[in-house]
C-alpha cells in the first residue's frame, strides 16, 4: 500500500524502530480506574483545539487598547464563522481547565506521582500554572468592561504577596494601573512566552508518560498480588476509545459555541466605576470567594496577604506532594495524603459554589 | 462495512471540521473594523467653517463640528441630560438639544438648560483631505 | 527590690496620670458652651423658647461666623443675667412681628455691602422681590396667613441652598409650597385650588425629578417663580414652558393655533398639557376619541380632527414600526448575535419621531408626513436586518444538527470499530 512505501522510504533514512516499538508494544491497563486514563488526553485535545483556533484568532485580532473591542466585535460579525472560532476557543479555554482539574486530581488521588513518576507529576503542576496564566491573560484580551476589571482585580491580589509584590505588579501590568500596555504584554505572553514554555515542559511530560507508561494504583496492584493485570493494546484499542471521547468533546464545543455563544459585553472604560457582581472565571472562584471572607485582619497579619500565602503554601504542597508522601514511594496507599486530596477537592468545590450561591457576596 | 461506514463518517466529520476554517480564512466584505477610528465620509475641503454634521462612531452618533473660526472639533452626540442627539445652531454658533433647550458651547462643555455634564470630546486628525475621528 | 531610679520613675508617673485625671473631671468650658443666648435658651423649659438653642446647629448662619446676637442683637456676653442680655441699649430686638419678618432678614440679605463680605455673587433683591408677590402683597394688606421668609427657609435650622435638606432643595420644595397650598383648611377663605401637588405629583415633571433625581426637572419655583412667586398669567404661561421647550415653542408659535387660542383667551400650552398634571405625552392624544383636547373647540366630525388623526396615524405607524425594530433586535441579541451597527441606524429613525411628535404642534399634516416617510422606512430596513440576523441564527443552529449528526455518524462507526478490535484482540 502507499502508507507502506512511504514509511519505506521514510526507515531507509531515519531509524524509526523505536518509534514503532512504542506503538506496538505500549499496553494500558484495565482495571477499575481506566477511565480517569482518558483525561489526560482530553485536556491534549483542548489544547490542540486552543492552539489552531486561537491561531486562527489572531489573523484577526488587534491587540491594542483602541483596537482590540472593535476587532473582536469584528471577527463575531464579519469574519464568515468567526463567531464559531472564537466562542469555540472561549469555551474550550473553560473546558480545558475542567478536564485538566480532573487529571490531576485523579491522578493525585490514585497516586500515580509516586516513583518512579515524580518528574512526570512537577511537570505536570508546572502546566497546570501555566493553563491557568493562559486563561487568566487570554481573559483580558477582548478588552471589555469584564476582564478589565477582572485583571485589575487580579493583578491586585499579586501585588499582595509580600516582598514581592510591588515589583510583581508593575511586570504584570507593565505599570502602575491597567492599561494597553497590560494589553500588549498580556498578548505576548498568550501568544509566544507561555506556548514555548508549553512546548517545552508538555513535551517532556508526554515523553515520561510514553517512556514509563501507565502508573496503576495501589490497591490495583495489590488486589493482582503478582499476577499481571489486563491489559489492552495503546494502538488501537485505547487509541480509538481516546477519538471517541474527543469527537463527543466536539460536539459539546461546537453546540455550546452555537447555543450559547460567548458574550462580548461592552468595551472597557477605566473613568467608569466597576460594574456590580465583577467577579473572574470559574477556577478563580474558590480564591476569590476565600478573600472575601477573609478577615482584614487575622491577629497581628494582613489578612488578604495571608490567604495569597496560603494559596501558594497549597500549590506547593501539591507540587512537592510525590517528595512528601513517603508511604507512596514505598509503593503503599497512602490514606492520610488520601484525605488531604479529598479535603483540598471539597474545598475548592465547596468555595466555587459560595461564589455562585452565596448572597450579594460581602 | 464498519471500516466503509468509518471511513465516510469520518470524512464528512473532516469536512464539516475544515469547511468553516477555510471560511474564516477568506478575507470578509468589510477588509477591517471601523468602530475606532472613523473616517469621516466627507473631505476636509468639504466641510465650511459654522457648520457641524451628524456621523456614525461605533454604534453612536458623533458632531463634526467646524468652528467660525475654521477650527475642527468633534464630540459624542449624545446630550448628558437624557440622550437625545444634539445638534449645531449656526445661527447661534452654539451645540443646542432640540428636547429641552440645553446648550453647549464650542468647547463641548454646557452652558446653559438641563445638562448636567459637558459632552464627551473626541480626537480629530486630518491626514491629507480625509478627516479621521477617534475616540478622545 | 526597688532600686531608687525606678521609684523616681513610678512617682512621675503617678503623678502624671492624677494630672490627666483631674484635667478630665474638671468640665472645661467648650466655645460652644460659651454664649449666653445659647447657654441660657437650651437649659429653658418652655419648649418655644429651648427649641431655637437646640436647632441653631444645623444652621448655615453659624457655619458662615454669624450668632443669635447678629440678627436678634442683645448682648452674648452677660451670662445668667437675662436683663443684660436682653438689654436694649445692645441692641436687643426680640422675635419680630410676622409682617417684619422681610425687613428683618433683609436687614443684611438685602445690604449689598454686607453680603459681599460673605457671597459677592449673592443676589441681594429678594425681599424687593418678595414683595411683587402675591404674598408679599398680601402681607402689606394685613393677611398674617401668607408664607413669609422663614415658611419655607425655616428658621434657626436655615440650611444651604444645596444642602439636599434644605426645605427649598428642588426635590423637596413641592413639599415646602404645599404645606399650606395643599391644606383645604388652611386655604378655606381663598379662592384658590388645593390639589396643585395632587396634580403635580402625577406629572412627568414629578418623577423625573423624584425617580431620577434630575433637579433641572420643573417644580414650584421654575414656572411661578420663589420670592416674586406669582401664577403665570394666560397670555405668559407658555413663555414659562418655552424655557425648556423652546424648539416646541418655536414651532407652535408658527401655527394657526397661536392666533386662535390668544383670540379665545386660551393659554398655549396648558390648554391641551394641563398645568400641574402634565403628564408624559402620547400619541392618542391627537383626536380619534371623544376626549381629546381637540374636541373642546372642534366639532367631531370636522376636518380639523380628520386631520389630526392622520396625524397620529403617520406617528403611531413610525412608532410601531420601530418597536417592531427593538422587538427583533433584542430578540436576536438575546440569541447571541451582535446588533451594534443595526441599533445605530434605528437611532436616527428614534431621532425623526421625537422631531416628528414636536411638529404635531405646527399640525401641518404634510411636514410631519416628510418626517415619518423615511423614518419608517430606515426602520423597516432595520427589522429586515434583525431578520437576516435571525436567519443566520437558524443557519447556525441548522449546521450545528448537521455536523452533531456527522459527529454521531462517527462515533457511531468508532463504537463499532472498538468492538471488532476488542474481539480480534490484538492490534488492527
Amino acid at each position: 500500500m502507499r502508507v507502506n512505501r512511504i514509511m519505506g522510504w521514510i526507515e531507509e533514512r531515519i531509524d524509526l524502530s523505536g518509534a514503532r516499538h512504542l506503538l506496538q508494544e505500549k499496553v494500558v491497563p484495565v482495571h477499575r480506574h481506566t477511565v480517569w486514563y482518558y483525561f489526560g488526553g482530553m485536556t491534549l485535545f483542548l489544547f490542540v483545539i486552543q492552539v489552531v483556533t486561537g491561531i486562527l484568532l489572531t489573523l484577526y485580532y488587534r491587540p491594542s487598547a483602541e483596537e482590540a473591542y472593535e476587532s473582536v466585535q469584528f471577527i463575531m460579525i464579519e469574519v464568515q464563522f468567526g463567531w464559531l472560532i472564537r466562542s469555540i476557543h472561549s469555551w474550550s479555554a473553560n473546558l480545558m481547565v475542567a478536564t485538566m482539574m480532573i487529571h490531576l486530581f485523579s491522578v493525585y488521588l490514585t497516586q500515580a506521582y509516586r516513583k518512579p513518576r515524580e518528574l512526570t507529576w512537577v511537570t505536570g503542576m508546572l502546566l497546570f500554572g501555566i493553563v491557568l496564566t493562559f486563561g487568566f491573560s487570554g481573559y483580558l484580551l477582548p478588552w471589555n468592561v469584564l476582564s478589565y476589571f477582572a485583571t485589575k482585580v487580579g493583578t491586585n491580589v499579586a501585588g499582595v504577596v509580600p516582598i514581592v509584590g510591588r515589583v510583581l505588579l508593575r511586570l504584570l501590568r507593565g505599570g502602575d494601573d491597567v492599561t494597553g500596555a497590560t494589553l500588549s504584554r498580556f498578548y505576548g505572553l498568550h501568544i509566544a512566552i507561555l506556548p514555548l514554555l508549553t512546548t517545552l515542559i508538555l513535551g517532556l511530560h508526554l515523553f515520561l508518560v510514553q517512556k514509563q507508561g501507565m502508573s496503576v494504583p495501589p490497591d490495583m496492584e495489590r488486589v493482582s498480588d503478582g499476577r499481571p493485570l489486563r491489559t489492552m493494546p495503546f494502538v488501537p484499542n485505547f487509541l480509538l476509545r481516546d477519538l471517541f471521547g474527543w469527537f463527543v468533546a466536539l460536539g459539546v464545543l461546537a453546540a455550546l459555541a452555537a447555543i450559547y455563544p460567548w458574550e462580548l459585553g461592552q468595551k472597557a472604560d477605566p473613568f467608569a466605576p466597576a460594574p456590580a457582581g465583577i467577579r473572574p472565571e470559574w477556577y478563580f472562584i474558590f480564591m476569590f470567594q476565600t478573600l472575601k471572607y477573609i478577615p482584614a485582619k487575622v491577629g497581628p497579619f494582613d489578612g488578604e496577604v495571608l490567604a495569597v500565602l496560603g494559596f501558594g503554601l497549597g500549590g506547593l504542597f501539591l507540587l512537592l506532594v510525590p517528595f512528601l508522601d513517603k508511604r507512596a514511594a514505598r509503593g503503599e496507599p497512602s490514606p492520610l495524603f488520601r484525605w488531604i486530596g479529598v479535603g483540598i477537592i471539597l474545598y475548592i468545590a465547596v468555595f466555587t459554589a459560595l461564589g455562585y450561591l452565596a448572597p450579594g457576596g460581602k | 462495512m464498519v471500516n466503509m461506514f468509518l471511513g465516510t463518517s469520518l470524512g464528512a466529520l473532516f469536512i464539516s471540521v475544515f469547511y468553516p476554517i477555510v471560511k474564516y480564512l477568506s478575507p470578509p466584505k468589510l477588509a477591517e473594523p471601523t468602530a475606532f477610528s472613523v473616517t469621516i465620509p466627507w473631505k476636509v475641503t468639504e466641510v465650511k467653517a459654522n457648520s457641524g454634521r451628524i456621523f456614525r462612531f461605533g454604534s453612536r452618533p458623533g458632531l463634526l463640528v467646524k468652528t467660525p473660526a475654521g477650527e475642527l472639533k468633534a464630540f459624542s452626540a449624545i446630550c448628558t441630560h437624557l440622550d437625545c442627539t444634539v445638534q449645531y445652531r449656526e445661527d447661534r454658533q452654539i451645540i443646542w438639544c432640540a428636547c429641552h433647550n440645553g446648550v453647549y458651547d464650542l468647547n463641548g462643555k454646557n452652558i446653559s438648560g438641563p445638562p448636567p455634564r459637558p459632552l464627551d470630546p473626541l480626537q480629530v486628525k486630518v491626514r491629507g483631505d480625509q478627516i479621521v475621528v477617534m475616540k478622545g | 527590690m526597688a532600686s531608687e531610679s525606678n521609684v523616681r520613675l513610678v512617682r512621675q508617673l503617678s503623678f502624671g496620670l492624677f494630672l490627666l485625671a483631674a484635667l478630665c473631671l474638671l468640665r472645661v468650658p467648650t466655645a460652644a458652651a460659651m454664649h449666653a443666648c445659647i447657654d441660657c435658651h437650651k437649659g429653658l423649659e418652655e419648649e418655644r423658647l429651648s427649641r431655637p438653642a437646640k436647632k441653631i446647629a444645623d444652621d448655615y448662619h453659624l457655619v458662615r461666623g454669624l450668632k443669635c446676637q447678629d440678627c436678634h442683637g442683645g448682648d452674648h456676653t452677660a451670662f445668667d443675667d437675662k436683663k443684660a442680655s436682653h438689654s436694649l441699649a445692645k441692641g436687643f430686638l426680640g422675635k419680630p412681628k410676622r409682617q417684619d419678618i422681610p425687613a428683618f432678614c433683609g436687614k443684611c440679605h438685602s445690604d449689598p455691602r454686607y453680603m459681599r463680605k460673605f457671597n459677592p455673587k449673592i443676589r441681594t433683591d429678594q425681599v424687593k422681590e418678595y414683595y411683587t408677590s402675591v404674598h408679599g402683597k398680601k402681607l402689606r394688606e394685613g393677611d398674617q396667613k401668607v408664607a413669609v421668609c422663614i415658611s419655607c427657609h425655616d428658621v434657626h435650622a436655615i440650611r444651604a441652598i444645596k444642602d439636599e435638606a434644605a426645605w427649598t432643595y428642588p426635590i423637596k420644595v413641592s413639599e415646602t409650597c404645599s404645606r399650606c397650598h395643599a391644606d383645604a383648611k388652611y386655604m378655606k377663605d381663598r379662592k384658590i385650588p388645593t390639589d396643585q401637588l395632587k396634580n403635580y405629583k402625577k406629572s412627568i415633571h414629578y418623577e423625573v425629578l423624584t425617580k431620577k433625581g434630575d433637579i433641572s426637572a420643573p417644580t414650584c419655583p421654575s414656572c411661578h417663580g420663589n420670592h416674586g412667586a406669582t401664577p403665570p398669567g394666560v397670555d405668559s404661561v407658555a413663555n414659562v414652558c418655552s424655557n425648556c421647550h423652546a424648539a416646541t415653542a418655536e414651532l407652535f408659535a408658527k401655527s394657526v393655533h397661536e392666533e386662535a387660542f390668544s383670540d379665545l383667551g386660551q393659554p398655549a400650552c396648558v390648554t391641551c398639557h394641563g398645568n400641574h398634571d402634565v403628564l408624559k405625552p402620547s400619541d392618542e392624544l391627537l383626536a380619534g376619541g371623544k376626549d381629546t383636547p381637540c374636541n373642546t373647540c372642534h366639532e367631531e366630525d370636522s376636518s380639523e380632527l380628520k386631520k389630526g388623526n392622520e396625524i397620529r396615524t403617520h406617528l403611531q405607524n413610525l412608532a410601531q414600526g420601530i418597536d417592531r425594530a427593538e422587538a427583533i433586535l433584542t430578540r436576536a441579541e438575546h440569541a447571541g448575535m451582535e446588533v451594534g451597527p443595526p441599533r445605530f441606524e434605528l437611532i436616527e429613525a428614534k431621532d425623526a419621531l421625537i422631531k416628528a411628535r414636536a411638529e404635531t404642534h405646527t399640525v401641518k399634516v404634510k411636514r410631519i408626513k416628510t418626517l415619518t416617510d423615511p423614518a419608517v422606512v430606515i426602520a423597516q430596513k432595520t427589522v429586515k436586518k434583525g431578520e437576516e440576523l435571525m436567519v443566520q441564527l437558524q443557519f447556525r443552529r441548522k449546521g450545528l444538527a448537521a455536523s452533531l449528526l456527522v459527529i454521531a455518524a462517527a462515533l457511531v462507526g468508532l463504537f463499532f470499530k472498538i468492538r471488532e478490535i476488542d474481539r480480534r484482540g490484538g492490534s488492527g
